[in-house]
């Protein structure tokens, strides 16, 4: 059937080259002319297409020495028909902080990728890195050494602290708050052992947004998002606004009324904000933003605990300080990240992300542990059930005993 | 105990420098950005205080690429954006350039190459997704395949700015969600609907306790079938993670006539007017049906057709929802409401209505 020349083997594949948008079946093909491991991803392929059911299989671990991850180990269940997919592990490669490059860095990482891999990448996987898709386990160590000569590291895998990464920020949004692409660097380079070598009980991911707009969906991805925020006015330019008004924006139905706090009015000349009220939501801002800017009193928000439905059901990150500066180098942030990653490796469970062990032991508890102040700021609304925790009570005058 | 050898292996390096890779007008202006205008739909103008501009064109991509294209586009930064490039949260290309005339004939280029501009503003930009069939073992479904067959069809939501508000689609192939799926507007996500099946060579193949352990909800105990060890699973608590096929190849969980996609939406995670909110279920299930899932690409446009008609202006799908009730969403999708809808997982009751707010 092999040399079967005439008849596509790849029938069902065939027709995701059609339509308009960019195909990936495109890019394995055009591989697969070259490449034997693209010739047999694309068979393997259209057989799950087929069989509507994958056909790889998890492998156990591999990597590169000394690392305990970076590299998925994968293996198809079908080696005997697809042998050049019989491993097809992915390398994960640490991108660079915003995911800019030139052209002549990502050329030195095709060769490379070239010589000892499938050609095909994902450009970029979801935590963030780099994705080199495929090769088997003897090239692992020389792309390692290739890679490394040329200034690239692995990314994290496993329970160990997952590739950071951060929006683009001050390199070309004007609504930065705070560094995002020096913060996400300097922490990447800061925590390198436990980026590489597993010692937590399981994954942690650090998330770095610029402004609220969230560009890197931190706060559903991270067990720390970092939320870039202003603490003093929005700035406003009173002319740019009356420009907007003049070009057809409503500002009174699609600025004011659309406030989440009500607390900007307008009345056709002057744009007043209750600055006290707004909760820097960005709405304004992304609508006009020739005319309004965050404040100048910049900082974070830092937020913990998002995690994913498995185990004790999903979370959004929340509060843990409302406020705080974000400056190199960085050493209030590294002193809070470095306890509640004591706390976590000595009461955390196997597998278990902050986020379900903030829930196991309170938000309290946990607050006192990290030797954090409790604050509105980190709830919707006060505990609604009266089955109060008393830790504190009066004895009796004479009793001899005090309080707790 | 490490190796004697006091060998040339370079470890523990980091990343390289973002600096390094920042245009040379970016790097000047760092953080001095005053504001952006979108020029047009993938085309941004970055002005700073200085009054230097930025230009950027934003290019869609299938996320796989193979290494020809990435060379593509590297001769493609070399000619228009001094070499210089960077890729977006969601898959996309961004050429960084100085010369506001280079634009116009970039473009055509990466037109004519078969690549769209877009994602802009109020538009859909490229879906986030994870591996499925193409890399991963416990996928419910493909990932590449879908995308490719939704994208095709909204296609023209990518290059033009004509919704209420952005709307963002991602998709994940297994509950273990490896994307950003779950805060989404339009989340697509594949479902296995049995437990995992149990080979009669488990024993041979995997250890009893680590397989048990291997089970997030307890469903997996030790048992003897035949005086043979293997294990045994609880089917009422399991919810199909996969782990126990991480953990032991004798218990395949994929099932060609069960496995399929569940529709969710009205996720963001944007502060803007609405604190970010989880994506809700709106259907439960529908067939694998490759390599087009017509079914599935009809779902998600109906979905987005009814929202684009509908909602007001920077209004998300998820506050469009909030304000017109789920009642009335059911209704105007045509979307059938089942007993999967409701919650019964852990603190379900939260999202039972406890108000008499809701239209007939
Ligand atoms: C028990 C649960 C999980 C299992 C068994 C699991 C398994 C996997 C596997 C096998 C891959 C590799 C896919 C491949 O390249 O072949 C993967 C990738 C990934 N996982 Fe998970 N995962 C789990 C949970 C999660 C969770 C909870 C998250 C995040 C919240 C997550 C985020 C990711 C990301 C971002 C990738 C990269 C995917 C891509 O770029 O396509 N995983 N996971
Ligand atoms: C006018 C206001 C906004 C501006 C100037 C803006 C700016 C940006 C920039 C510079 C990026 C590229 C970031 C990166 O890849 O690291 C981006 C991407 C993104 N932003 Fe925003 N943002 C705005 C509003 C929002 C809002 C309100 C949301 C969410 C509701 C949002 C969600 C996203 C997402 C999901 C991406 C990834 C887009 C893609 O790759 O196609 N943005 N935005
Ligand atoms: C539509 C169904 C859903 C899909 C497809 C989905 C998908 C995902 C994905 C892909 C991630 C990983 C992001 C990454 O790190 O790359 C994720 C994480 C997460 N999901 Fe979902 N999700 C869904 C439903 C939910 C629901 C219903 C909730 C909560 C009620 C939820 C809460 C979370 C949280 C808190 C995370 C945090 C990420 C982490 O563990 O790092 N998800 N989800
Ligand atoms: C220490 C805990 C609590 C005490 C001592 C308590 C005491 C009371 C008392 C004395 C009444 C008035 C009964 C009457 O009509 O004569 C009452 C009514 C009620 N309680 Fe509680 N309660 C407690 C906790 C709760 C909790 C946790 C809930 C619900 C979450 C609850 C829900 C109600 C309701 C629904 C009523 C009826 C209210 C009405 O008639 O409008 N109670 N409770
Ligand atoms: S999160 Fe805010 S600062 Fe970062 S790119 Fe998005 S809009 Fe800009
Ligand atoms: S940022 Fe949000 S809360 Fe603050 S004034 Fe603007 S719209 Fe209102
Ligand atoms: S979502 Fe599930 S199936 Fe898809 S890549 Fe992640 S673990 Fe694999
Ligand atoms: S699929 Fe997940 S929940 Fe089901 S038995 Fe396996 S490990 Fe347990």
């Amino acid at each position: 059937m092999a040399n079967e020349a005439k008849k596509s083997t790849t029938p069902l594949l065939d027709d995701l080259e059609k339509g308009k948008w960019p195909s990936f079946v495109r890019e394995i093909k055009k591989m697969a002319d070259k490449n034997p491991r693209a010739k047999d991803l694309l068979g393997q392929l259209e057989m799950s297409y087929r069989d509507k059911v994958t056909h790889w299989k998890h492998g156990g671990l591999v990597g590169v020495r000394g690392y305990g991850g970076g590299v998925i180990g994968r293996y198809s269940d079908s080696p005997d028909k697809f042998p050049n997919v019989a491993h097809f592990h992915t390398i994960r490669v640490n991108q660079p902080s915003g995911w800019f490059y030139t052209s002549k860095a990502l050329r030195e990482i095709c060769d490379i990728w070239e010589q000892h891999g499938s050609g095909l990448t994902n450009m970029h996987g979801s935590t963030g890195d780099m994705v080199l898709l495929g090769t088997s386990t003897d090239n692992l160590e020389p792309i390692f050494s290739k890679l490394t000569s040329k200034g690239w590291d692995l990314g994290g895998s496993g329970s160990v602290l997952r590739t950071p990464s951060c929006c683009l920020g001050k390199a070309r949004c004007e609504f930065a708050c705070y560094d995002t692409l020096a913060l996400t660097n300097d922490l990447t380079h800061e925590f390198q052992d436990v980026l590489h070598r597993p010692q937590f009980p399981y994954k942690w991911k650090f998330k770095m947004a610029g402004c609220p707009n969230d560009c890197v969906a931190s706060v559903a991805r991270a067990d720390m998002s970092i939320i870039g925020r202003w603490k003093d006015d929005v700035r406003v330019d009173q002319d740019a606004v009356r420009e907007y008004a003049k070009s057809g924006v409503n500002v009174q139905t699609e600025i004011c009324d659309l406030c989440p706090t009500q607390c900007m009015s307008w009345d056709g000349r002057e744009l007043k904000i209750e600055n006290t009220w707004c909760n820097k939501c960005m709405h304004c801002i992304n609508a006009m933003p020739k005319a309004l800017r965050p404040g100048k009193d910049t900082g974070a928000t830092i937020l913990i605990g998002a995690k994913a439905p498995i185990l004790q059901g999903a979370e959004l990150s929340s509060v843990l300080v409302p406020f705080m500066k974000i400056e190199p180098p960085y050493k209030e942030l590294k002193d809070l990240v470095e306890k509640i990653w004591d706390f976590w490796g000595e009461y955390g469970k196997n597998r278990e992300r902050i986020g379900e062990l903030i829930q196991r032991v309170g938000m309290g508890q946990f607050l006192e542990a990290i030797e954090l102040p409790p604050s509105p700021q980190m709830i919707k609304n006060p505990r609604e059930n009266p089955f109060i925790f008393y830790e504190e009570y009066f004895e009796e005058e004479g009793s001899g005993e005090g309080s707790k | 105990m490490e190796s004697v050898q006091a060998e040339q292996r370079r470890t523990d390096i980091g990343p390289p420098n973002y600096e390094n890779f920042l245009h040379p007008v970016i790097k000047k202006n760092y953080g001095t950005w005053k504001y952006h205008e979108i020029l047009k739909p993938g085309v941004l103008v970055h002005v700073s205080e200085t009054g230097e501009k930025i230009y950027t064109v934003r290019m869609g991509s299938p996320r796989l690429i193979n290494i020809e294209t990435i060379r593509m586009i590297c001769d493609l930064a070399d000619k228009y954006s001094d070499g210089y490039l960077r890729f977006t949260s969601r898959h996309n290309v961004e050429f960084l350039m100085t010369d506001q005339s280079k634009i116009d004939p970039l473009i055509s280029e990466i037109e004519s190459k078969g690549y769209p501009v877009g994602g802009t503003g109020k538009s859909i930009t490229n879906i986030v997704h994870t591996q499925g069939w193409v890399h991963c073992h416990t996928p419910a479904t493909d990932a590449s395949g879908i995308v490719k067959s939704v994208m095709d069809e909204l296609y023209d939501y990518f290059r033009t700015m004509k919704l209420p508000a952005k709307l963002r689609i991602a998709l994940a192939c297994c509950l273990n969600m490896c994307g950003a799926v779950h805060c989404s507007d339009i989340a697509i996500l594949g479902v296995h609907r049995r437990p995992p099946k149990i080979l009669s060579n488990l024993n041979k193949l995997c250890e009893v306790p680590t397989t048990v352990a291997s089970c997030p909800t307890g469903a997996i105990a030790p048992a003897v079938v035949d005086g043979v060890q293997t294990v045994e699973v609880n089917e009422e608590k399991c919810m199909f993670c996969g782990n126990c096929y991480t953990m032991c190849p004798a218990m395949p969980l994929a099932n060609s006539l069960n496995d399929g996609v569940s529709i969710w939406v009205g996720g963001k995670v944007s502060n803007a007017r609405h604190a970010p909110m989880f994506s809700k279920l709106a259907i439960p299930y529908i067939p694998n049906n490759p390599p087009r899932w017509p079914e599935v690409v009809d779902a998600v446009k109906n979905i987005v057709e009814i929202y684009a008609k509908n909602a007001k202006k920077y209004e998300r799908l998820g506050e469009w929802i909030e304000r017109i009730g789920w009642s009335r969403f059911f209704d105007m999708t045509g979307i059938e409401f089942t007993k999967y809808h409701i919650d019964d997982y852990r603190f379900a009751a939260t999202t039972y209505n406890t108000s008499t707010h809701f239209t007939l």
